[in-house]
């Protein structure tokens, strides 16, 4: 495997690779436009991977690749051992929007999941363990509520639970608090590095910040555009557990301004 | 507030309050019933007033008395269980009929063009092309096909009602924005699946609004159907008045027959209201009581 060669630089993550992507490309309009080329990544068991790009820089393309919502045009793609060749239940996936159903309450949004691949009786049984993970993310006592009277914090908390029922053996993050005010922005991150801690999760984030990306990252992939490729993996040594002090640390701003100087480069291009 | 006690201590001085009035329009203070009643009274005052000035003959607008005396005659013959009574259950089941029928082809259509490309593709044009056609033009072929009894009328008032169901539908089905989308996709969720836990239930407020212009035109259907294919329901009763020149009859008949449209309306409203109960904040203001 070329896993090997990614050695050098994880240095800050452990644990045995969970998912591999070994020279992926994907090519859209009869090969004429290149979305994505050659790119090769390993996420570790319970590291957290960001990553970071202007628009056109094929993120979004990798992500649903990564969520087998789209087949590589070439290369290989491999979660846990076996080919990733559609959506799988060791997958799991959080948007920008928390995406609840409003005809449905908490509990029932959150075993949605197991409701769609396992039947309704199986949801069932599934509730008590919606209440833990409810009381993992502080919404004890909203099992019974409705999305409606749930704040945009509260309900994309209710969908983390969503993403976490099926014990995903890796969780795909789609800009999951972009939609939300800063400083609820910064509560919902410091939860989801503890969540993510807790439950021993392998975390793919994309995002659009490069202080979101370096405060919860061990390492962050930058990506260039046109076409989109991976121009450099930066590890983030600082220490775990993160804290929102460190954002004020020197430390702290020399990675933040060494991946904004990466990202202005690629501008030009 | 309790900053000015603080200050007491150095500074007495008295602050002058800077409160000001906002200004309130007259119409946002008077009760919605009080307004409707405003607007019912100057209706009927200047029909009484066009009336006894005799600016139009007394055959084509009796005054309003005479219309009020009428509708209390035809109201004590629908209560006691008269010949009119017998006229508009007839056309009640009409609309019960091709309501139901309506609804029956329209949803199924709906799905068809909504969730399957072949329907789009194929199937829609055609359904606007009809949808475009005066309907009514129709009457004379469902006589011709079904006969002057009820069947042609239930005919023609689903026939009118089937196309804002097909377009509420469908419409509806389009609705689930492209995250519901993509989660459902990646739950590995089929498509059946998709359509019944997300896509129908996501689409239910556009499928109501489709189900309370059906509503409305499956009464238009029915009376139309009367009096064009004859018939013993209301719409020919009305015919009959109107033949006689019997004004004040023709004007309290279509008063009883907008009631029984109201009540089909507001049946749907109310179902809507408990079935898409998560939708309340958006209900229109127009009904609230």
């Amino acid at each position: 495997m070329i896993a090997a060669a990614e050695q050098g630089f994880s240095g800050a993550s452990v644990g045995a690779p969970v998912y591999e992507l070994t020279r992926v490309s994907k090519t859209y309009a009869r090969n004429l436009v290149v979305a994505l080329e050659d790119v090769t990544l390993t996420l570790r068991k319970g590291s957290f991977t960001s990553v970071i790009g202007s628009s056109g820089c094929g993120k979004s393309t990798l992500l649903k690749i990564m969520a087998g919502l789209i087949p590589p045009s070439k290369g290989r793609v491999m979660l846990q051992g076996e080919p990733v060749t559609g959506p799988r239940r060791d997958i799991g996936m959080m948007f920008q929007q928390a995406t609840l159903f409003p005809w449905k309450t908490a509990v029932e949004n959150i075993v949605l999941p197991i409701e769609i691949r396992d039947g309704k009786p199986a949801a069932e049984k599934a509730k008590e363990k919606a209440h833990a993970l409810l009381d993992i993310v502080g919404l004890t006592g909203f099992e019974n509520v409705y999305p409606n009277e749930l704040s945009g914090g509260m309900a994309q908390r209710a969908s983390i639970c969503r993403m976490l029922i099926t014990e995903p053996a890796v969780l795909l993050l789609d800009e999951p608090f972009s939609a939300l005010d800063e400083l609820s922005r910064d509560m919902m991150n410091m939860e989801l590095q503890r969540i993510c801690r807790e439950q021993q999760a392998t975390a793919f984030l994309v995002t659009h910040s490069i202080q979101e990306a370096v405060i919860l990252s061990d390492e962050i992939v930058v990506m260039k555009p046109r076409p989109g490729r991976i121009a450099e993996v930066v590890p983030v040594d600082l220490p775990r557990p993160r804290t929102l002090d460190m954002m004020t640390t020197p430390k702290f701003g020399e990675i933040v301004d060494y991946i904004r100087g990466m990202l202005d480069k690629g501008e030009d291009m | 507030m309790t900053d000015d006690r603080t200050n007491d201590a150095n500074a007495p001085e008295m602050i002058e309050d800077t409160v000001w009035e906002q200004e309130v329009a007259f119409i946002d203070s008077v009760p919605r019933w009080i307004a409707m009643t405003f607007v019912f009274v100057v209706f009927i005052g200047t029909w009484d007033l066009v009336t006894r000035l005799g600016l139009v003959s007394p055959i084509i607008l009796p005054t309003p008395w005479e219309t009020f005396a009428d509708m209390v005659f035809v109201g004590q013959n629908l209560a006691t269980g008269g010949y009119m009574l017998a006229a508009l259950w007839i056309t009640i089941k009409e609309v019960i009929y091709g309501f139901a029928l309506a609804i029956a082809i329209g949803f199924s259509l709906g799905v068809l063009v909504g969730e399957t490309a072949f329907g789009e593709k194929a199937v829609m044009p055609y359904l606007v092309a009809i949808d475009t056609m005066p309907k009514v033009a129709f009457a004379p072929l469902f006589v011709a096909w079904l006969g002057f009894g009820i069947e042609s009328k239930v005919a023609l008032a689903a026939f009118i009602a089937t196309f804002p169901i097909v377009v509420g539908t469908a419409a509806g089905l389009h609705a689930a924005d492209e995250n519901a989308r993509m989660l459902f996709k990646t739950m590995g969720a089929s498509r059946i699946q998709t359509l019944i836990k997300m896509k129908l239930p996501s689409g239910l407020p556009q499928i109501f609004t489709g189900l309370k212009i059906g509503a409305v035109g499956v009464m238009a259907g029915a009376i139309t159907g009367e009096f064009l294919g004859g018939g013993k329901g209301f719409g020919e009763l009305i015919r009959v008045a109107a033949s006689q020149l019997n004004t004040p009859r023709v004007f309290s008949l279509i008063l009883y027959l907008s009631l029984v449209g109201l009540a089909l309306y507001l049946i749907v409203q109310r179902t809507q209201r408990t079935v898409v109960f998560w939708q309340k904040e958006t209900v229109e203001s127009y009904d609230a009581g």
